[in-house]
């Protein structure tokens, strides 16, 4: 059931809770336990909204940072990742294989304000080996939405 | 001048969903739960590699019963789920939907004046198609009060010596009924004593919400005496693409090949080298969509049993089909009022046959935010008529 609740909430976190009990046929407080507990146990973590920042007057830069450092003796990767991604500007971090070692989300107001966190903050830290950044030009889908278009029903009104 | 055109054609009454379209298309801004086909896209994988078919120039036709390689993984297809074992070279051809598969089966099965038993309401062709390959259309009328299943004592009541096939069309468009293991082993005993045929149109299969499905030519002695259509058009989302195929004894099939040499030659190309991607690596595209059907069929009953309309609960296919007897309008009267005071199209049972009157077909293939438009409207619209009573 979790797996089910979560596959609805996933795509809309604003559904009411009657809702939700219906569509699962099942009882409003049997779900509202669950989502309690996964909360609880931090299975679900959050509730956001999904903005396409391109479609308002907020000018905004996103760029994906690939960072190689040297882990750390008896830590492994986990005390440099603390160190980085506790900066707010981070918006999300993930340790990656292969090529390079951290893969950093970085939102900033501006190009300026990117590449002054990359060479301020990130680029000195002793542990880290070299970063490369790249900025994102346009997004095209995002948490498994497309931005660019909306989906019309082109379906006739009336088949058999 | 002398008359141009088939008299036989001319007596067809056309399809009962025409007239309501037109009245539909009309009204710029109604809200249609009327279409009988899934709201998803064709998922991208498989409409990929029809693209890729294209690219690669595979433009051609295919060998009449379809390409091999999609008749090897329709059996494999039917042997993993339904467990019936066929034959891709001489036991199974790809068609122009199952529609097709449905008008080459009769018109290759029946002689002048044999009797074809339709359990109603049901898809709309069978009766026409019956008619045009000079067959007699038999109505047998399913009821609420059985869950809209077919029992045995109502075909058994409808046989005589020229009966000579049964058509199962479940899980069924517009109930929404299904068949269980149960109920298939009653009808295929009386199946075999009376020496019937069955042609069974399982294009839903894919759609059931109590167990798996289960087809009636998996049952012992069945499968000689059955003739199984199914496609793509409902299990994933490819009703554009007019692709199914039907699965049925050689002496039969070669039969329907002849006539689908002449009337089509072959089902399109690309359609097929997309289904093969469907049939090998569309499973979980299949159980997405159908929990999605079946949170909305849970949804949709919950709305109309708290507006206090009866409707039994449908296990299949994503058609709910309430009772509407109760507000002493035909269902005509019902769906054509409805669509001029709320602009909710819903489709009247009788498109499906006489005895759809007192019953809606209302279709669940549309998103939730969709449904909770057109229910509040239909919600308002039995709040008036309640009050008036």
């Amino acid at each position: 059931m979790r797996e089910k609740i979560l596959g609805i909430i996933e795509k809309n976190s604003r559904i009411d809770l009657k809702d939700l009990a219906i569509l699962l046929g099942e009882d409003e407080i049997t779900i509202a336990n669950e989502i309690a507990a996964m909360e609880k146990e931090r299975v679900i973590c959050g509730y956001h909204t999904l903005i396409n920042w391109d479609n308002t007057t907020d000018e905004k830069v996103v760029a994906l940072i690939e960072v190689k450092v040297t882990p750390q003796r008896g830590m492994g990767f986990d005390k440099i990742a603390e160190r980085i991604y506790n900066y707010s500007e981070v918006e999300a971090f993930y340790l990656m294989s292969g090529a390079f070692d951290f893969t950093v989300i970085l939102e900033g107001k501006t190009m300026r304000e990117v590449a002054q966190f990359v060479s301020d903050k990130l680029a000195p830290m002793d542990a880290v080996l070299s970063t490369a950044t790249h900025f994102v030009l346009k997004k095209y889908k995002d948490h498994g939405t497309i931005l660019v278009h909306t989906v019309q029903d082109e379906r006739m009104p009336i088949t058999p | 001048m002398r008359n141009p055109v088939s008299d036989k054609i001319t007596n067809l009454p056309p399809s009962g969903i025409r007239k309501f379209f037109d009245i539909v298309s009309e009204m710029k801004d109604a809200i249609s739960l009327g279409v009988g086909e899934p709201d998803f896209d064709t998922p991208w994988h498989i409409r990929e590699e029809g693209i890729y078919s294209l690219e690669r120039g595979r433009t051609f036709y295919t060998s009449n019963a379809g390409l091999k390689e999609l008749r090897e993984e329709i059996c494999s297809y039917l042997c993993r789920k339904y467990q019936v074992s066929y034959t891709p070279d001489s036991e199974i051809i790809v068609t122009v939907g199952g529609s097709e598969a449905i008008d080459l089966t009769l018109r290759a099965m029946l002689n002048p004046g044999d009797e074809v038993l339709i359990p109603q309401p049901s898809f709309v062709s069978y009766v026409p198609c019956t008619v045009l390959a000079n067959g007699v259309p038999v109505i047998i009328e399913l009821l609420e009060k059985d869950n809209f299943r077919l029992t045995k004592e109502q075909v058994l009541e409808k046989i005589t010596p020229k009966t000579k096939i049964l058509v199962l069309p479940f899980p069924n468009n517009p109930t929404g009924a299904i068949m269980e293991k149960k109920d298939l082993e009653e009808i295929a005993k009386v199946v075999i004593e009376k020496d019937l045929f069955v042609m069974t149109d399982e294009i839903y299969s894919e759609l059931t919400y109590k167990g798996e499905h289960v087809s009636i030519a998996s049952l012992p002695g069945m499968k000689e005496r059955t003739i199984l259509i199914n496609g793509f058009s409902k299990s994933y989302a490819m009703t554009g693409w007019r692709l199914g195929y039907a699965a049925a004894p050689r002496e039969i099939m070669q039969q329907m090949i002849k006539i689908h040499q002449f009337a089509i030659m072959s089902a399109p190309t690309t359609s097929q080298y997309a289904a093969i991607e469907a049939l090998k690596n569309g499973d979980e595209d299949v159980a997405r969509m159908k929990e999605s059907y079946n949170q909305r069929r849970r949804y949709l009953l919950h709305a109309f049993s708290e507006m206090g309309v009866d409707c039994y609960e449908p296990l299949g296919a994503f058609y709910v089909f309430p009772n509407i007897a109760r507000f002493g309008m035909t269902s005509d009267e019902f769906a054509e009022r409805l669509l001029k005071e709320e602009k909710v199209a819903v489709v009247p049972g009788t498109a499906f046959g006489d005895c759809g009157e007192g019953f809606l077909r209302v279709s669940y293939a549309y998103s939730l935010d969709n449904l909770k438009l057109a229910l509040d409207k239909i919600e308002k619209f039995i709040k008036r008529l309640d009050e008036k009573v």
